[in-house]
């Protein structure tokens, strides 16, 4: 294996590529930790031409992360609890929200933002139920980000200790590498997409803290294991729990209830102190 | 294609970076991916040289480096290598594995002028 890069397997450097590695600084240390230069800054300046060497080392993802480290501070500040709702299109994702939102509307302050490539027909159908909403129109996106959802945030009305879901591009690629600041992320998965999608899609199942299996009024109907499924979903993600749900019919629609509660609860004792509400 | 972000966020550190540390081209980008990182490195490949057109770093070279992907095996207690997310702990043939590592994105280093 190639000890600068880690290209090719075995002994052997594998090159049918070109790195550059001649004359850039590179240097192999100890432990297999590679130093490129130690000057000011971090760098490194070659020795014939103008050219020289900058460190880095930031996360390409790093401006999303600053974007929803800052919107989940601004929650916290609020006491409101962010769900993250991923799945494929039509996994009937807007329906498990209208009817959570029947459930709990007289409880708690819930708020909606909706993700889709057009038009607002979620977030009508959202309004509908008496709850704001706001659409997230991303065009050509494939997926929300972290700075999409905080001006979403400016135009929603104050939401002190309520609920906030954001339901995002069906789509289950995308998604799961963008954090907008949710305390989780929910993926759903319709039993008639199939029980393999856990393997298909590892990125998401393993991102999500929680798979609710919906649609389970049409297991008669359709060829579905659900053991392997949540096998599947166990083999990428081996924390995740498991909810089996119908939106349209009712069943099993206490139990994700329950889960959004003893999860509300949980958070509001990580939160300091002060912002928890007196016993 | 979040590819395309990922890629206009690489070019968001590439400018950053150049205003910091004063300068006005990019040769080469080292890109660190591991591989368990949601990103396909031939798609950002390709996205990459569409973001950068008429930019610092028109025409830069894009070296992936890829990062092996690292677990701590629950069942057999030490750590493995896994290629994918879905892989079994290649000791123990168990799935009771946390990724510990090979999951990040970074631009590591570059070569300017």
């Amino acid at each position: 294996m190639c000890t600068v890069c880690g290209c090719g397997t075995g002994g052997e450097a594998v090159h049918s590529h070109d790195h550059g590695h001649a004359g850039t600084g590179y240097r192999p240390v100890a432990g297999g930790a590679l130093h490129f230069g130690l000057g000011p800054a971090g760098v490194h300046v070659g020795g014939m031409s103008q050219q020289r060497l900058v460190q880095v080392e930031q996360d390409i993802l790093g401006k999303n992360n600053g974007y929803a480290e800052r919107n989940r501070k601004q929650l916290a500040g609020h006491e409101v609890f962010a769900l993250n709702l991923v799945s494929s299109p039509g996994s009937g994702k807007t329906t498990l929200l209208t009817n959570t939102i029947e459930r709990m509307k007289g409880d708690l302050p819930i708020a909606v933002i909706e993700g889709d490539q057009q038009t607002s027909f979620d977030a009508d159908r959202i309004r509908a139920t008496g709850v704001p909403a706001i659409q997230i129109n991303t065009g050509k996106g494939c997926h929300l980000d972290a700075h999409m959802v905080e001006h979403a945030l400016e135009q929603l009305p104050p939401l002190d200790k309520g609920l906030l879901l954001i339901e995002n591009v069906g789509n289950l690629v995308c998604p799961a590498a963008f954090d907008l600041g949710e305390a989780h992320k929910v993926a759903i998965l319709s039993v008639t997409e199939g029980e393999d999608k856990p393997l298909k899609y590892p990125d998401m199942f393993h991102a999500a803290s929680l798979m609710i299996l919906n649609k389970i009024d049409l297991l008669p109907h359709v060829r579905f294991d659900v053991e392997k499924c949540i096998e599947y979903a166990r083999r990428v993600n081996p924390d995740i729990e498991i909810i089996r749900l119908s939106a349209q019919s009712g069943e099993g629609m206490e139990e994700w209830i329950a889960w959004i509660r003893r999860e509300m609860r949980a958070l509001e004792q990580t939160l300091p102190v002060a912002e928890r509400e007196p016993a | 294609m979040h590819e395309m972000s990922l890629a206009q966020g690489v070019l968001d550190i590439l400018q950053d970076t150049a205003r910091k540390q004063g300068f006005s081209r990019v040769k080469t980008v080292w890109l660190e991916i591991g591989a368990l990182a949601s990103v396909d490195p031939e798609a950002i490949r390709f996205c990459f040289d569409a973001v950068t057109r008429d930019t610092l770093a028109h025409g830069a070279e894009l070296d992936i480096v890829p990062i092996p992907g690292q677990a701590w095996c629950m069942q057999c207690c030490q750590a493995v290598t896994i290629a994918a997310r879905m892989e079994p702990c290649p000791v123990c043939g168990g799935y009771r594995l946390q990724v510990t590592g090979g999951d990040e994105m970074r631009v590591k280093e570059l070569q300017v002028e």
